[in-house]
């Protein structure tokens, strides 16, 4: 049962604001969710193997080549969406 | 027996960089980035920008099996990745590509010379992840206005590896750390040279009590000082009637003190999920191939050098604490005498680096080897072939060159005679008492005849010949 404590707990790990209609409208909302979860906890899987991954593949690697299979950019090119930057740097706020 | 008062227990989790590798470890970009400017060797992958997508260097599965089968660890049948979300300017993507349950290697060990003899410490873990980026502040961390961010670190191999908390005290700390560091130099996997190149958490508790994490600690000598630091700063606590909460420290590498990140108690939630863009990795197969390629490690060519050139423990241990050192006195000890070799690089040649703040690769061995052959040929002394070594260290130049320059070589016979015998008549009282009883007078009268002939005389022969004009 998630209460409207638990879902200001997952905002704030998400860094989302919610106003306090939110709040009341996600509470419930996410609760049917569980309960669907609930709903495949009583599925029988005895003898299933888990499944660990969605897709069906394994070992897709790369070789140890530079700029293979993507490109660097220049550092122009890598800051150009920055809002704040600062002598080839990002500039954020002091986090602490 | 090692009776370990304080009950201290820590726990090191370190972060190698695997920067041997070519690229980094999801994206082309390169490794070699630590005399270029910020931001200057990124991509999408490594920045997290939207619609980019990980592909995992193959150089970098086979290293970390490298090392993790020279910890002694199982290599895994079914490995994969995780996303580890925290939100923090060093991880542009919001979550940091990590494992999570299904680590490439774990239950392994190292042994290292603990407080009391030989100590096992367990390793739980060593698991594959991205490195974050670089974070700069104005001033220390907890007074700059903001922070600024290199993300050229971002996206490099690191293997993180975690001990249990088998270490009793801050020196196994560093021993540990120091053996790693050995052992990880020798499977050619990391340079530990490089900036950032390893990196550790620290977990240490005393008495049985909450621990701390301590973070930030970028060397070994660090890590000796941050947990130092932190036992005093529990006991303090303790004493004074508190309780040591548990909680993440950080170290301040300048002031050398652990300052408390005071982060809100819900910071751990990471809430991992499987990295869906990474499929699951299969490769415990490749384990028996790549065992086969390991080189031979620290413990067993210390063996080996006992063994092979009959020199001791302490030397043998002494040379291979450092994988060039090794390979130099290896290359010596096959054209010079193994014995006389160990003496004078370890005891020696060492520390006059160490003095001097040089590493192995400041002295030639062909240098080493001419200086054990003027000494083999009674050329020159022992205080002569320190002044040798001194000198290449200090000014350069070849050991010839030096032995013609300065006069070195050793002088016998009559000067050492002239020598000892103007030394009886200048210091009569000296000579007294030395017939009185007092041996030790000998002492100034040999020192005598070294100052006469400039320190070239043998102090042993200068001493014998005195004996046989005073007796």
């Amino acid at each position: 049962m998630i209460t409207k404590k638990d879902l200001e707990h997952i905002a704030w790990l998400s860094r989302l604001e919610l106003s306090e209609e939110d709040r009341e409208k996600y509470t419930p909302k996410l609760n049917s969710v569980l309960d669907y979860f609930g709903e495949l906890d009583k599925v029988d899987t005895e003898g299933v193997e888990p499944t660990y991954h969605v897709l069906a593949l394994s070992n897709v690697f790369r070789d140890d080549e530079i700029n293979s299979p993507t490109k660097s950019l220049s550092q122009e090119e890598a800051l150009s969406n920055a809002p704040k930057k600062h002598d080839g740097f990002f500039k954020a706020p002091r986090m602490m | 027996m090692y009776e370990n008062p304080d009950g201290v227990k820590i726990g090191l989790e370190v972060h190698v960089q695997l920067n041997k590798l070519k690229t980094k470890v999801f994206c082309g970009c390169t490794t070699d980035y630590h005399n270029d400017p910020p931001n200057s060797h990124v991509c999408p992958v490594c920045l997290g920008l939207p619609g980019s997508l990980p592909v995992i260097n193959k150089k970098a599965v086979e290293a970390a099996i490298k090392v993790g089968l020279a910890l002694n660890c199982k290599i895994e049948e079914h490995t994969q990745f995780y996303r580890k979300n925290y939100y923090y300017p060093d991880l542009p993507k919001g979550f940091q590509i990590t494992q999570y349950d299904f680590p490439i290697s774990s239950q392994g060990y190292i042994m290292i010379e603990g407080e009391d003899g030989e100590l096992k410490v367990r390793i739980t873990r060593a698991h594959m992840e991205e490195d974050p980026g670089r974070l700069v502040h104005e001033g220390t961390i907890d007074k700059s206005k903001y922070t600024l961010i290199d993300y050229n670190r971002s996206g490099m191999a690191l293997l993180e590896v975690v001990s249990e908390p088998d270490l009793r005290s801050p020196k196994e700390a560093r021993r540990y750390l120091d053996k790693l560091r050995n052992i990880l130099e020798y499977l050619d996997v990391f340079d530990g040279n490089l900036e950032g190149a390893l990196r550790v958490d620290a977990n240490i508790s005393i008495m049985g009590g909450q621990r701390a994490e301590v973070k930030n600690i970028s060397s070994h000598k660090g890590a000796e000082r941050a947990l130092l630091y932190e036992i005093v700063r529990q006991k303090n606590v303790v004493r004074r009637g508190g309780v040591v909460v548990q909680e993440t420290r950080h170290f301040d590498e300048a002031r050398e003190i652990t300052l408390s990140m005071r982060t809100k108690e819900e910071a751990h939630d990471y809430r991992y999920f499987p990295e869906p863009d990474l499929v699951p990795l299969k490769i415990s197969g490749w384990a028996p191939a790549i065992k086969e390629t390991l080189p031979e490690l620290p413990d067993a060519r210390r063996m080996r050098f006992v063994e092979q050139y009959g020199i001791t423990d302490d030397h043998a241990k002494a040379l291979t604490s450092e994988l060039k050192l090794a390979i130099f006195y290896e290359n010596v000890a096959k054209k010079a005498d193994p014995k006389t070799a160990a003496v004078w690089i370890c005891d020696v040649l060492k520390g006059e680096l160490n003095y001097r703040n040089l590493t192995i690769d400041s002295f030639k061995k062909e240098h080493m080897l001419s200086v054990i052959g003027l000494l083999a040929s009674k050329n020159i002394t022992e205080d002569g072939a320190v002044d040798i070594i001194r000198t290449i260290l200090d000014k350069g130049g070849t050991p010839e060159e030096i032995v013609r320059e300065k006069g070195l070589i050793k002088v016998e016979g009559d000067i050492v005679e002239t020598a000892a015998l103007e030394a009886i008549k200048e210091n009569p009282q000296a000579v007294a008492d030395f017939k009185a009883g007092k041996e030790k007078a000998l002492n100034s009268l040999v020192g005598a005849v070294m100052k006469k002939t400039k320190g070239r005389a043998d102090a042993r022969a200068a001493r014998e010949i005195l004996l046989g004009k005073l007796g």
